[in-house]
């Protein structure tokens, strides 16, 4: 009997040895004289106990974790016999961290095998395009309108609207594009997608083609995810052999196909209109809307772009139907958000929850505190564009609007957790000085305003005219919120002034009223 | 995987530059396929794309310089990136970025000068949950600490 094994070919478990683990399984099993297949899954998102070895046995998949290649001998002796292990993890669906999650867009990640599309079909994939086919396109546009899913990528856009604008919007030839950008630090929902289960990726973007009548996808991958390229382009080329692209999807009469193309390293091409200059060849730099990339797109032409969880939730919704993502969720906030815990975490890693949990449950329930073991004193939820929320603030539920009305975003769902070492006017200064580093140069708020932004808190930190400098930088931060053209210039004032607002001391500062509250 | 690249060649680089002319917005496939073959981009290749996509050589120039990735000049033998945002900045990741600064005797943005390596800096490997990470040549190493660190840069030093 050949024994089954999985070990995660995620770049976040290769990072801490997945591969010498794999390997060293592979010898061990030689020296065994035991026949093993071990399938190169995605991560199932619970990082702190990666590399995670699973084992499929009569009554599902038992995990170990996390595993060492010099743990193997060991471990399999122990596997072959009863299984106890220091290391057992025990049944994986039953882990709690993963039992308490509501996970749909990651239904499949870290089960499948993401190289397999007979795998991804036999775990519930293509279900939702079938779907779809038997609708029809103005069916498709309504049903995703109906679920009320928001663009993931952090603006919260309905994704439907943007969907019902490009069909309705008459062109030879109009573009489906996956903003696969993900650069906000602490994210890494997107690449998790990529890696663990591409198909699915392949499929909501099909099905966005077929409900608004564009016969080509790119997916646009940042440079920094080599494997995330990698992964897609043997899913597309699968895909493409599987008839789930090409001429007759699925063996409709709809044409899609879609490539990879891979990003340079720009920051700023995670917006949505410099990302599309950035595929035609130009400068990474933000255009001005109208006209809306649903009107004017890519080369000119009708363009849906999303980022890659609001295409990848696109299959459920359809397969499910609207209702039953809809019922997940809270006020203007509908279905599950992935979200990523992250930096000075315990267990760091990805949860998929309806929203309105808190963020107090997700730092500290979930989370588990700091890794360092210290008191945590902030997290930045949304990226670098996102505020810095204290303890204080750890009731706020997770919610577009609950976040907004406290002066921070959501954003692509990322949470980083410092502990009590932090400097808060150093984040600051971080915030003002990346925003400078990356800034396409285009609007002045946001390419002079960064640049002067870190020049106000260095005076600041030194005590040069303290007072004066803090006033300064409000109304620096004010000017870049208001006057600039992208979300670049416009949101770095929040960690700026979350830091400010929340963590006067740090800045040698008067305690300042909460503006929050 | 800057090891073994070939020397600048205008043939090649034609070759390459070919090789993505039937695509739509060919202009960034170009360049990362003359910065695989050569390690960078040549000068001397701006002309050549200018003249190939029937742009000029000063819309190349803004694209190439526009970008991070793109480099004007060969690296070292190894590429050592280090992550340097919040996550890995929350991780600890500012120490370790000081001890290899320090360790290599090259600070990040340069190389070292007996061409062994190039420490850059780089925002995010979405390696988060595991941080604080660093890239080897394509290769992702995580949770670094100044051990795992140290073998690295022993690594990027041969």
């Amino acid at each position: 009997m050949t024994l089954r094994l999985y070990v995660p070919i995620d770049a976040a478990a290769l990072a801490v040895g997945a591969e010498e683990v794999a390997s060293a399984l592979h010898a061990a099993a030689a020296r065994h004289n035991v026949a093993v297949n071990i399938v190169r899954n995605g991560s199932r998102g619970l990082y702190w106990l990666e590399p995670m070895v699973e084992v499929e046995t009569t009554v599902g998949r038992v995990a170990y974790g996390p595993v060492a290649p010099s743990d193997i001998d060991e471990l399999l002796t122990a596997i072959l016999a009863d299984g106890a292990h220091a290391l057992r993890l025990g049944p994986t669906e039953d882990i709690p961290w993963l039992k308490r999650q509501t996970r749909l867009t990651f239904a499949r990640c870290g089960i499948v095998d993401p190289r397999s599309i007979e795998d991804y079909r036999a775990h519930g994939g293509c279900k939702g395009l079938e779907r779809a086919l038997s609708l029809g396109a103005e069916a498709i546009v309504e049903e995703v309108v109906q679920s009320g899913l928001r663009g993931r990528g952090g603006a919260g856009f309905p994704t439907g609207i943007k969907w019902r604008t490009v069909a309705q919007t008459r062109a030879t030839q109009k573009y489906i594009v996956c903003n696969a950008d993900e650069g906000d630090s602490g994210t890494f929902a997107d690449r998790m997608i990529m890696e663990g289960d591409p198909f699915v990726l392949i499929e909501g973007m099909a099905i966005a083609g077929i409900a608004t009548g564009a016969t080509k996808g790119y997916v646009y991958i940042r440079s920094e995810y080599p494997h995330a390229v990698a992964a897609m382009e043997a899913a597309i080329t699968a895909a493409r052999r599987g008839g789930l692209l090409g001429n007759y999807v699925a063996g409709s009469s709809f044409a899609f196909d879609m490539e990879v193309r891979v990003g340079a390293g720009a920051y700023v091409c995670g917006e949505e209109t410099s990302l599309l200059d950035s595929l035609e060849g130009k400068r990474g730099q933000v255009r001005a809307k109208p006209p809306l990339p649903a009107h004017k797109g890519l080369f000119g032409r009708p363009t849906v772009i999303n980022n890659v969880l609001s295409f990848a939730s696109a299959p459920i919704i359809m397969d499910k139907g609207a209702a039953f993502y809809r019922d997940f969720g809270m006020g203007r906030s509908r279905g599950t958000m992935p979200i990523q815990l992250a930096g000075n975490v315990k267990h760091g890693g990805l949860y998929e929850t309806a929203f309105g949990i808190t963020l107090g449950e997700l730092v500290d329930d979930i989370g588990g505190g700091t890794r360092s073991g210290r008191q945590v004193r902030a997290v930045q939820v949304g990226g670098p564009l996102g505020a810095y929320f204290p303890r204080a603030l750890f009731d706020t539920p997770f919610d577009y609007e609950a976040f907004a009305a406290r002066d921070g975003l959501i954003g692509h769902g990322g949470i980083v957790i410092f502990d009590d070492t932090v400097d808060m006017a150093k984040q600051a200064r971080f915030a003002m000085e990346f925003c400078a580093i990356e800034s396409c140069g285009k609007c002045t708020p946001c390419r002079i305003g960064a640049a002067r932004g870190v020049e106000v808190v260095d005076r600041i930190i030194k005590d040069d005219h303290r007072a004066a400098n803090i006033e300064v930088l409000e109304d620096l931060c004010n000017t870049m919120k208001f006057g600039s053209l992208c979300a670049l210039g416009g949101f770095t004032p929040y960690p700026v002034m979350s830091a400010l607002n929340h963590f006067p001391e740090d800045f040698g500062a008067q305690p300042r009223l909460q503006a929050a509250e | 995987m800057t090891q073994g690249q070939a020397p600048w060649n205008e043939e090649v680089a034609l070759e390459r530059i070919r090789g993505s002319l039937d695509r739509e917005g060919p202009l960034l496939p170009i360049l990362h396929a003359l910065q695989e073959e050569f390690g960078y981009v040549d000068e001397a290749a701006e002309p050549l794309i200018a003249e190939a996509l029937n742009i000029t050589r000063a819309e190349v120039h803004g694209v190439i310089t526009f970008y991070h990735d793109f480099r004007r000049a060969p690296a070292g033998r190894h590429v050592l990136k280090l992550c340097r945002a919040e996550a890995c900045q929350a991780a600890g990741g500012d120490p370790l970025a000081a001890h290899a600064e320090a360790r290599l005797g090259v600070s990040i943005g340069t190389t070292a000068p007996d061409g062994s390596v190039t420490l850059e800096v780089v925002y995010c490997l979405g390696l988060c949950a595991v941080a604080p990470s660093a890239m080897l040549d394509g290769r992702v190493i995580a949770r670094l600490d100044q051990g795992r660190l140290d073998a690295l840069l022993a690594e990027a030093q041969q």
